[in-house]
Order: C-alpha cells, then structure tokens, then sequence
C-alpha cells in the first residue's frame, strides 16, 4: 500500500519500493541506484555477488510496469563509479535500452556519476522543475522553494513494542523530501545522523518501506544507530 | 615407578612430595614411540602436565647445538584465557627444575613487536589459539617456520571437535601434518561417550606406518556425590532463577571452603548474584564470573579464587573449561544442567584430589527441572555422558583455508585436496564439492563467469594456484578466524568528556528493550542507561533498587537429547518418584489423574479452551531450538487448516500453540507427518531471520564481506546491513550459490535442530496420544504462565513493529 500525499502542493505517492511518483506529470522518480557497485567492489578484491545491477533494473521495471509512466526519473548516482559503463553487462544494457525506447528517460546527475549516463540511453539534466518542486540529486538546506532530492540513502531505525527494526525510508517536511536509495547494494544513513540537520523545517515525517506497504512514522520513534 | 623418569623430573615429583601417576608415565613411554595420543582423564588428574612431560623430557635431553632455535611443541586451545594459564602452570615446573626451556603464548591480544620476535626467535613451546595456527598457515614462512616440529598438543579438545572452530583446527593440522610428517598429536580431553570417534578426529588421515594411535585413560577419581536440593520453599511452577531455594543455597556456600555456583545465562548470573549479596549477612567474599565482564574484572575474580580470597563465584560457561583456580570444594548447579556431560564437567571442578569424591548440589529452578535434574544426578551415577555430534566440515571454512594456503605458498590442485581429505570432518569431502569450494575462493562461484579478471587466487604457468596480489593476501590475513560474535555494544560509564570506563560487552538486542532511564543490573551493579553513542552504551551509576528485567531467559543451551530421554522414563516409572519432593509428586499424580504422563516413546497432546481461546500443548521434551522450530511449522500448518492460530510458545519440555478456534478434532498423525521437514521449512526459512543470521556469519568466514580492512574496522550494524542486501540479491538470482548451501546447513543444524525434529518425528509415528480436556492441565501450567512473559520472535516481528509505530503516527494525527 503506497502512502499518499503532497509535497510543495504537488499529489505525490510514496510507494513501498522506494520509487516517487508524481501523479500530474506521470513520473516515477528513483534515487541512488549505484549500478554496478558490485564490480566496483570485486575490481577491489572483494568478489560480492554481480548481480546487483540485474536486480536494481528488475525492480524498476516492476514499478514502471506498475505506474506506466510518461517519465522516468533517475534522481543521480544512477551509476555507482566512472567506470561503471565499461562493466555492465549487454543484458543489462538492454533493459536500459527499453525503458529509453518507450518512454523518456532522464538521468539528474549525481556526485557518483557527474558525467551522465556515460553512453547508456537517456539524457542527462543537472535538475527538473513541476511547479513549485525542484528534482536534483543533492538536498539543498536552506531553499525556500520545495525540492525531492537523494543522495544521502535515507534509513530509519523505528523503535515500538520493546523492539526495533531498521529499513529504508522517505523523510520529509511536505515541502521538502529525501527519497531512500533504490539499488539493491546501497546502504542507508540514519536519519537521526548530523548530516540531516537544518534540511528540514521542524520535526519531519519518516516514510519507511515495509513489505508491500509504506508506513508513516513520528520523528519521536525514530532513533540512532 | 618413578624411576621411568629422567632424574631432574623423579627428583622434582620428589621434591614435591609426589609420584607421577601412571597416565603421566605411560604419556612419555608412548611419545617415545611416536604415537598419536588421546588422553582422557579427569579435571585435576595432572592431565596439562602429562600432555607436555614428554616434550619436556625431549627438551631437557637435548644437546647443546648451534643451530637457530625452531619451535619443538605447539600447543592449542580453545581458550585465550586457558594459554595464559597453561603458561603459568607449565612455567612453574619448568622453573622448578631448572630446565632450559622457552615457553611463550599468543593469541590476538599479542602485541605486533612479541609476534613478529616470535617469528624470528620461536619458542620451544608455543601456546597459542586454533585461530592464531590459521593465521600462521596464510603466512609465507610457515612451512620453514614448523619444519622441525616434534609435538602438537591439543587440549579441552571434546569442547572444540564440533564447531566451526574445530574444523578449522582440524585443517591446519592436516597443513602441519605436511610441513612435520613426523609431529605428534596429542589430545587432552575430558571423559566422553565415544573416545574412538574422539581419537579418529585428532589424527584424521595422517597414520603413521607402524604406530597405531592410541587412547591413554586417567585413573578415575572417587565417584562425585551429587545431590539435587529440595527445598524448604513450594518448587516454583515456572521460572529460571531458582530464588525460592537461595536461602539453601546461601547455606551450602556456607558450609563449604569455597564454591562454584554455575548458572546457564549471564543474566541468571547477575540475579543469582545480586540475591546471595542480599541474603550476605556474614559478608562472605562472592565474586562474579561472566562472558560479558571486561577481561580485567575477570582476571580479577580469577586471581582472587587462585589466592583462595573467595568464598563463592557465580559463574556461567565460562569457567567450564580446565582453568584451575583454587581449592574449590563445592560445586552448585543452579536451575537445570541441561546435559550431563557439561554437569560432569563442571562437578569436575570441584576437588582437584582423586581420592576424594567432588561435591555437587543441583538446585532446579522449577517443576519439571525438579525432574531434569533427578535425572541427571542419576545420570552421573551410572557415569553416562550425552552422544557427541560429529560435524561434517562446513564449506565456508574450507573457502578460508584455500585463501589462506594460497596465501602461504603455492599449491597444486590435486595435493591440496588429497591434504584437505586427511582432515577428519573434511574425509568424505567429494571433488565437485572442492572444485566449487576452489572457485569460489577465486571468482565469488557465480554462475556467469564475469569476474574472470578480478581472480583472487590464479593459476601460474606452472600449473599452481597462488594468490594474485599481495594486498589480497593481506585482506585475508586480517579477516582469520572461524567465530562470528554477536552484535556486542561496549558498556561505558559516562565520563566527564564523552565516554568513560568500560564495564563489558552486551548484545545489542538488550538495548533494544530499554528505554533510556531505565536501570538494570550488570556486573552486580544497577546503572541507568542513558543511551548509545556508535559502539558504546552509556551508563551511569544508579540507587534504584528495583532495577527493569528484560528476559531472564532459559539456558542456551537445549536440553540434550540423552538427558530428555531419561526424564521421560522418570516420569513413566513411579518407583523413582520416591527422590522427588511431595509438591512434584503431587503434580505428577495430578497430571496422571487428570490427563497423562508422557510415555518414554511417544507423543502427549492436550487439547482445552482456556480465557476466549483453544490450546494445543506437546510434550516432546527435545529442547527448545527443536520446539520452536516445530511450532513454527505447526503453525503454518494449522493455519492453512483454517484454525486460525494466533501464537505459540516453546520451552525445553513443551511447545503450545493457541488459536481461535478449537483444534481436538484434527487429524494428529498427519499434523505431525514427517513431511512437515520439507517444503513448508524450506519455504519459512528463505524469509527468516535466523537464515539472514547464518548467511553473515558464511559470508564473514569464507571471506565474501569483511570484518577488516586495512586501515578500519566495520561495526557490527555496517557489516549486517549489507550482508542481508547481498543474501537477498544472491537468493533471487543464484539460490545454489555456494554461501546459501552454507547458510542453510548452519542453519538446519545449529539454530533449528531440523534433525532432532526428524528423528523425534520418526520415534512418535503412529503413537500419537490426543487427550482431550474441559481445562488446563498440570503440566500445561508452567506454560500457561510463561505465556506473555516472553516475546515469541516470529518472521515477520520488524514488520509488526512498523505497524505500532505507525498507529502512533495515526493517533497523533487524530489528536493533532
């Protein structure tokens, strides 16, 4: 179940996967999909399994399957590394490929792939703007326009009922939102950590992903690693 | 007699007012021979000294020469602690003599400048860790470095065979067996249920043409005296804390010179503890043992017990092991032992003199430990020990060893496996099994060959494997070892700038069940918990005297399979009532009366309403890992028939599943058909937690995720959260994957006992007895009353916690 709201006054869902999607623009938003993390590693010596770009496309072609949207949105750190193009496989490339071919397919550029999409289908914007709503990679503090950014793999870690478990999550003021990571190897950052500090007005709102539902979660159940 | 010794060692039992024991001189005759040793003898049978006589007799012998010292005796164990005490033990005879001999140890807590001095110097006798000798094994020099080894002694070697642990040890003695063909093994172990299988381990393939092996038995000591207590007080219904019988047992450490009071957890512990302090009118010295104490507090306790400066240490698992510290003259088991080899061992440390017997009291914690510890005490009677489990070799620490030999030297494929199969867990190891274990090491084993160019290990022109960088082989080397720790937090005092002493190390899980304010006890004090920072939870000193309980918990350990066996034929044979005390007696007639006693081989089931909902309880007494594994597929179970089960609760003697609906007419045979162990688990355990937790801990000792890098360390939480990524990445798109075959072996075995489930499954067949009830019945009540107490933790807990959090969001709204 996707949770339903709007941010900077624009209808949004926030769906269980971690995909934003704008209902006005038919645009499905992911953030942070680090493709081909897992050969970044392995070029280091560590031999994690490859199949994390495989797995990263396989859930968005589940949530484009799911919306058929006009738009879809890579909100930056699409590729995990420079390199990336060089490694990732044909098969991988094809789906690419497909999702470029039938609907327009733009990559905002992040900190992890600054050059764009380093030859893969799509094109590349520094950011997009719907009304009043800014997209672009890196959250901007202190704006006074509404913006949905990614960047920093938002994570919560919810405390109730004498337990306590930790997932990705959407954080959000209703003006402003983070979107979680999408791809299969990113890690997430506690939303309790500094480095959210000042990007919000007042407490703000964590969505976090459950299976096959968004849950809203006050600030005061949220706590730290 | 004595005369079978060289002179400075007859004169040094001499001097000392002893003989050598016939054990100790049959131990140089045979290593006189070559022969691979067992040495099976009890606690305080001189059985560390007979391990090491002939290597010192060896030593003592030996002419003065020019050549560069080389290492004569390795000696492993299971303990960091235990080398460091064998040292002094070792030491005190080798000063005492006056022998010229050099005897060092080390483990992790070495310091780099003393490892690499021992390097370049070795000792005569090394005391060192199963993970320190892995770690030797990845290292260039080894081969060199144990050429001229002439012993390897390993001891407490019945408390490491199964695990993880042993089958890496197990490994690198296959190694050593390669670079010192001519080494001796030996074994020091306590009594066990099958030396042979226990000697067939320590020499694994590695005969020596003309020497059998053979096993070397201690003189038995006088028969302990075990006695379980009945108490003044009503033995509790249910419970583990054994507080109705404390006063007794404040008594007994009275009487005695000094006593080991062992619990079965560290919270039992820290109660058990905090109650005899306040019943401590005579102010006896009574100290605190427990895994999770930092390790001064603990080399505190355990210089104050050598001193003989105490009267009582409460301890845990902890001090199971051969340490011996002073004149312990009482041994107290608090709630039940659970086993009776671990109970003999640990009314082993009691009495350090063969002649006279050990002393024990057992005090139950409840009803039905009333009846496990009848049973135990009978057990050690008729001198009957659990069946030990022998492993076959987990893969993930053959990936480790692979590493680490490419790490050392090149190998040839085919030698390496010959090698491999001499190791006993590893015999029945096939070549596609090695082959994928080989590939694995080198490529990550996936199913499409794409990480060809990033190898870790290659193939040389000269048809050997080697590792492909030196950075590689360091990686390795700093990731050694085969145990997985819980996720611990440091416990700290708040110090004035940020964070202050450390106190010990607790799991994460407790904080989770804390709120910050609330106190608890640790380490015989009430802190209040004022919150984590990184690793480090922050306490503060508190007065409170009514400190929170989190979960006082069972044992860890399950009841074993042997002493449930006799606790059903105490129930069934009411000539043995007679040992027990009225109230359980009473119980058990009332039990017999008004449903029935369970069988010694077959399966009691009670069905009655009780409150607004209908219970099922069983009573397979195969130990709680078996019963909440059996629950939990019941459940499903019962849940596709439509009854509507809403939670279930197992215990070491019951399981019990409630529900909405009532569950008398069902069809029980088929309830409980064997075929219960095949899809529904598998289907459960992709999804579970437990097999998250398995695949970690593969992923850690095969090397596929790091605990350290050069230049950091991970925290525990970094390395979970991104080995659960790759487990659910992995599982959708190589389920065969090498490290999920792994998982799911660590898992059946360790945290489900899937094969005690089939064997109990297999015993019951067709003798399933259901007895319908109008009420509870006797045995039913201590679970009735366990009900609530503690939180089953199910699949899908996280999810359930989201969904609270989010009513409160939803209420706020509401009210907002």
């Amino acid at each position: 179940m996707t949770h339903l709201m709007t941010i900077a006054g624009l209808a949004v869902a926030l769906r269980p996967s971690g995909a934003l999607w704008i209902e006005t623009e038919r645009a499905l938003v992911v953030a942070d999909l680090h493709l081909e993390k897992g050969s970044a590693y392995a070029a280091r010596g560590q031999l994690l399994p490859p199949w994390d770009t495989r797995e990263t496309l396989r859930r968005l072609s589940v949530e484009i399957e799911a919306t058929d949207p006009d738009l879809v949105i890579l909100l930056g750190d699409t590729l995990h590394d420079g390199a990336a193009g060089t490694r990732i496989g044909e098969d991988e490339i094809a789906v690419i490929s497909d999702i470029a071919a039938r609907r327009r397919l733009v990559w905002v550029v992040g900190n992890h792939d600054a050059e764009g999409p380093q030859g893969l289908p799509g094109e590349a914007a520094a950011d997009l703007v719907f009304d009043g709503l800014v997209l672009r990679h890196e959250p901007r503090p202190g704006a006074d326009h509404g913006w949905a950014a990614g960047h920093l793999h938002p994570c919560a870690k919810v405390r109730a009922q004498g337990g306590s478990t930790r997932r990705r999550c959407f954080v959000t003021d209703g003006m402003r939102i983070i979107l979680p990571a999408f791809g299969a190897y990113a890690g997430g950052l506690n939303v309790r950590d500094a480095a959210y500090a000042g990007l919000f007005e007042g407490d703000p709102l964590a969505i976090v992903l459950g299976r096959g539902r968004s849950w809203p979660v006050l600030w005061t159940s949220l706590v730290g690693d | 007699m004595a005369s079978a010794l060289p002179a400075p060692f007859s004169n040094w039992f001499a001097r000392r007012g002893w003989s050598p024991r016939g054990h100790q001189l049959a131990m140089a005759r045979e290593a006189e021979a070559g022969r691979d040793v067992l040495l099976i003898a009890p606690t305080g049978g001189g059985k560390t000294l007979a391990g090491f006589l002939p290597s010192l007799i060896e030593l003592s012998a030996r002419p003065p020469r020019n050549a560069p010292p080389s290492l004569h005796t390795l000696y492993i164990s299971p303990l960091k602690a235990l080398a460091v005490d064998v040292q002094r033990n070792l030491l005190t005879p080798v000063a005492e003599m006056g022998l010229a001999v050099r005897v060092e140890s080390r483990t992790g807590d070495s310091s780099v400048s003393k490892k690499a001095r021992q390097r370049v110097s070795p000792p005569d006798i090394l005391l060192t860790t199963p993970e320190q000798l892995a770690l030797f094994c990845a290292w260039e020099g080894a081969r060199a470095y144990f050429e001229d080894l002439s012993c390897i002694i390993i001891d407490e070697i019945h408390a490491i065979h199964s695990s993880k642990r042993g089958d890496l040890l197990s490994l690198g003695l296959a190694r050593l067996a390669q670079f010192a063909p001519n080494a001796r093994r030996v074994g020091l172990s306590a009594t066990v249920d099958d030396p042979d299988k226990l000697l067939g381990w320590l020499t694994g393939g590695t005969a020596k043409p003309g020497v059998e092996p053979i096993i070397i038995r201690g003189e038995a000591g006088a028969a302990p005296v075990v006695e379980v207590l009945l108490s003044e007080n009503k033995v509790p219904w249910a419970g583990h804390t054994a507080q109705h019988a404390m006063a007794e047992v404040y008594a007994a450490i009275e009487s005695a010179k000094m006593a080991l009071v062992f619990v079965n957890t560290r919270w039992q512990a820290e109660f058990a503890f905090q109650e005899l302090w306040r019943l401590n009118d005579a102010n006896l010295p009574i100290a605190l043992h427990h895994g999770s104490l930092a390790a001064e507090q603990r080399r505190r306790v355990e210089a104050a017990m050598a001193k003989g400066a105490l009267r009582a240490v409460v301890c845990t698992s902890t001090l199971d092991l051969g340490i011996d510290w002073g004149e312990v003259d009482l041994v107290i088991q608090l709630a039940a032992p659970k086993g009776s080899s671990r109970l003999v061992q640990r009314i082993g440390r009691a009495n350090h003199r063969l002649d006279e017997p050990s002393r024990a009291l057992l005090a139950p914690a409840s009803r039905f430990e009333m009846l496990e510890c009848r049973a135990a005490a009978d057990a050690v009677a008729a001198n009957a020990f659990d069946g030990e489990v022998y492993r076959i070799g987990a893969l993930d620490v053959l990936a480790q060893h692979i590493m680490g030999c490419a790490c050392s030297q090149p190998f040839d494929l085919v030698a390496l496996y010959d090698e491999v199969r001499t190791a006993s867990p590893f015999a029945g190891l096939s070549w596609e099994d090695y082959e994928r274990v080989v590939d694995f090491v080198s490529t990550g084993g996936y199913a499409l060959k794409v990480y060809d160019r990033f190898r870790r290990i290659v193939k040389g022109p000269d048809g050997l494997w080697r590792v492909r960088t030196a950075e590689t082989a360091q990686r390795h080397r700093m990731n050694v070892g085969a145990i997985v720790g819980a996720d611990t937090l440091t416990l700290r005092t708040a110090g004035r700038s940020g964070a202050g002493r450390k106190i010990g190390e607790v799991e994460e899980w407790y904080f989770e069940a804390l709120d910050i304010g609330d106190t608890f006890v640790f380490a015989g004090q009430v802190w209040r918990f004022e919150g984590v920072k990184g690793a480090d939870a922050i306490v503060t000193r508190s007065a409170d005297k009514d400190p929170k309980v989190v979960s006082w918990g069972g044992s860890k350990f399950p009841l074993s399979t042997y002493l449930a066996a006799r606790v059903r034929r105490l129930m069934t044979d009411e000539a043995a009532w007679e040992g027990l005390p009225a109230d359980v007696v009473e119980w058990l007639s009332a039990q017999r009366d008004h449903s029935a006693l369970p069988h010694e081989n077959d399966l009691l089931i009670e069905t009655f309403p009780h409150g607004a909902r209908h219970f099922m309880i069983c009573y397979p007494f195969e130990g709680r890992l078996a019963h909440t594994t059996l629950a939990m597929l019941l459940t499903r179970r019962l849940d596709r028939l439509g009854v509507g089960p809403i939670g279930y609760l197992a215990n070491d003697y019951s399981l019990s599943i409630w529900a909405m609906k009532p569950m008398d007419g069902l069809d029980f045979d088929a309830l409980f058909e064997e075929d219960i162990l095949g899809d529904d688990l598998e289907a459960w355990l992709e999804e579970s937690v437990l097999m998250k937790r398995s695949f970690r801990n593969a992923a850690l000792v095969a090397g596929l995720i790091e605990r350290r890098f050069p230049g950091e360390r991970k925290s525990g939480r970094q390395v979970t959260f991104s080995a659960d990524l790759i487990y659910d990445v992995l599982r959708r798109h190589q389920p065969d994957h090498l490290l999920l075959q792994c998982a799911r072996a660590d898992a059946a075995s360790g945290l489900l006992d899937v094969s005690r489930i089939g064997d109990f499954l297999a015993r019951v067949k067709s003798r399933i007895r259901p007895k319908r009830l109008e009420h509870v019945s006797p045995f039913a009540v201590p679970t009735l009353m366990e009900i609530g107490r503690e939180r089953a933790p199910g699949v899908s807990a996280g999810e359930m916690v989201l969904e609270a959090a989010a009513a409160q969001a939803l209420i706020a709204e509401a009210m907002g």
